[in-house]
């Protein structure tokens, strides 16, 4: 750096086409991803988020999530978004620890729009899922402090033209995962309602529709995780990645088809 | 010991800016217009991968003439600086008028204070909710900024490409009309109009509610150029 209202760099100490490394040289004093320590007794206060599903099919991916957030025993928030888009053709979808979650969704979609402008293309979509391991493994001497932050990553591979779902754990491991994956505190029910369902030729709308009942199952056997809220008009929050990009479902489209889908053999307690 | 010759700052000053314009004056030029459904910026580039005109922020374009390293430079410290500021802040705090005086700031320094200046010239363009919104920042190798209403010409034969446009220039343009105005007057003096081939273009769309730039090439550039 010099005196210059514009930051530049020697050659040694160019930051490249890294937005956490230009960061990290101009202001070291800003956390890139939570680096604060906690102590264990504040773990339970924590805002956690829960459940988020992702589901290919056979043109894109479907991302989902719930809507509950959850501090302890108490309910931190009935409408926080979990689910995000990363660019035009990839989305992320949070669970673990909401705060160091949403910042690190921030830095992600920064650090992918500062490489295309800089090195004037887009990263491929494997880059992308290991830039975001990079941003979960920076993470984790939080995460040891109980602020553990696991994203699902999925995206459209404009290279191989089909969709992608990526999961990554509190260590930084990214896993590409063949069909789908779920995550968060009810994220085994909805993995389990998925995998009796999911066939290889699912189309964009039935993915849909199983992305809701999916979150609709967990909602039914974990505490945590919040149903479609008929009262208060809350519903999860689904974005669906194919060829023409990331598109974010409108209220209004998933209230009539959670509906449509709930109306049906999950009417019961019977599950 | 040898006593350096006393050469007065004046004579200085010149001297750079001589240097200065004589590297410019060998380049290629550029044209920015405002037109109805944004900005369009049209280059002399026949280079398919070194780019003049290129993206900033949400709203903001950059645009340079000159030697290419030096203009890249900048480029890339303001793709930095607008970055950094989006993410502290919010998107909506990037602007234009602060990116052109930090880019200012630094061009005048390096006039003054380095070997050499900068062989460069820059525009900073910024697309609003209308055409009188529009800003365009037109900044010279020794830090003048220049506030330009409507269009800007940038490069070697500016003030003859500059007559030619504020005749034909006209507010309420097109965006198409202005593209083919672009590639008409871009070339010089000479009158000839451009084929796709030696033009770089892009667009700042209004219409886009984030990241509004666009390039303009191959079939569409050349529907467009080939219509009337």
């Amino acid at each position: 750096m010099n005196d210059s209202p514009l930051p530049f760099f020697t050659p040694g100490a160019d930051p490249g086409a890294s937005f956490a490394d230009l960061l990290a040289r101009t202001s070291p004093e800003a956390p890139t991803v939570a680096q604060q320590a906690v102590t264990e007794a504040m773990v339970p206060e924590i805002t956690q988020g829960t459940t988020i599903v992702a589901i290919r099919f056979a043109g894109g991916v479907v991302l989902a999530g719930d809507r509950r957030a959850t501090s302890g025993m108490s309910i931190a928030s009935r409408r926080i978004e979990k689910v995000f888009p990363a660019d035009d053709t990839s989305g992320v979808a949070i669970a673990g620890a909401a705060g160091p979650a949403v910042q690190m969704v921030r830095l992600f979609q920064t650090q992918l729009e500062h490489y295309e402008k800089i090195e004037g293309e887009q990263l491929s979509l494997e880059g992308k899922a290991n830039q975001l391991a990079l941003m979960v493994r920076t993470n984790l001497p939080a995460a040891m402090r109980g602020l553990v932050v696991v994203p699902l990553f999925a995206g459209f591979d404009e290279r191989r033209e089909r969709g992608r779902v990526f999961s990554f754990d509190v260590t930084g491991g990214k896993y590409e995962e063949l069909d789908f994956q779920a995550n968060g505190s009810g994220g085994v029910h909805a993995r389990n309602w998925i995998k009796a369902s999911w066939i290889e030729e699912i189309t964009r709308d039935d993915c849909v529709d199983l992305s809701l009942r999916a979150l609709f199952a967990a909602a039914d056997e974990d505490a945590a995780t919040g149903g479609p809220d008929l009262v208060r008009r809350i519903f999860p929050t689904v974005a669906t990645i194919d060829a023409t990009g990331y598109t974010s479902l409108d209220d209004d489209a998933i209230e009539a088809r959670a509906e449509a889908v709930l109306g049906g053999r999950e009417e019961g307690a019977g599950l | 010991m040898t006593m350096p010759f006393y050469v007065s700052p004046e004579q200085v000053m010149k001297d750079r800016a001589d240097y200065a314009r004589k590297g410019i004056a060998r380049g290629r030029s550029l044209v920015a217009m405002s037109a109805v459904e944004g900005i369009v910026i049209v280059a002399e580039n026949p280079s398919r991968t070194l780019y003049k005109i290129s993206e900033i922020y949400d709203r903001i374009a950059f645009a340079g003439v000159g030697k290419y390293n030096e203009f890249e430079m900048l480029r890339i410290a303001g793709v930095r600086q607008a970055d950094m500021k989006g993410y502290s802040f919010a998107r909506e705090d990037v602007n234009a008028r602060s990116l052109a005086n930090a880019y200012a700031q630094t061009l005048g320094q390096v006039f003054t204070h380095e070997m050499k200046p900068y062989e460069v010239e820059i525009l900073v363009a910024q697309v609003g909710t209308g055409p009188p919104d529009d800003e365009l920042f037109h900044i010279l190798y020794d830090g003048t900024v220049m506030d330009e209403e409507g269009s800007t010409v940038l490069g070697g034969q500016a003030d003859a490409i500059a007559d030619v446009l504020e005749q034909r220039y006209e507010a309420g343009l097109a965006r198409d009309d202005a593209m083919r105005l672009g590639a008409e007057v871009v070339g010089g003096a000479d009158g000839a109009t451009l084929a796709a081939g030696q033009l770089e273009v892009a667009f700042l769309d209004r219409a886009k509610e984030r990241r509004a730039f666009q390039r303009v090439r191959g079939s569409e550039l050349d529907g467009i150029l080939a219509a009337q």
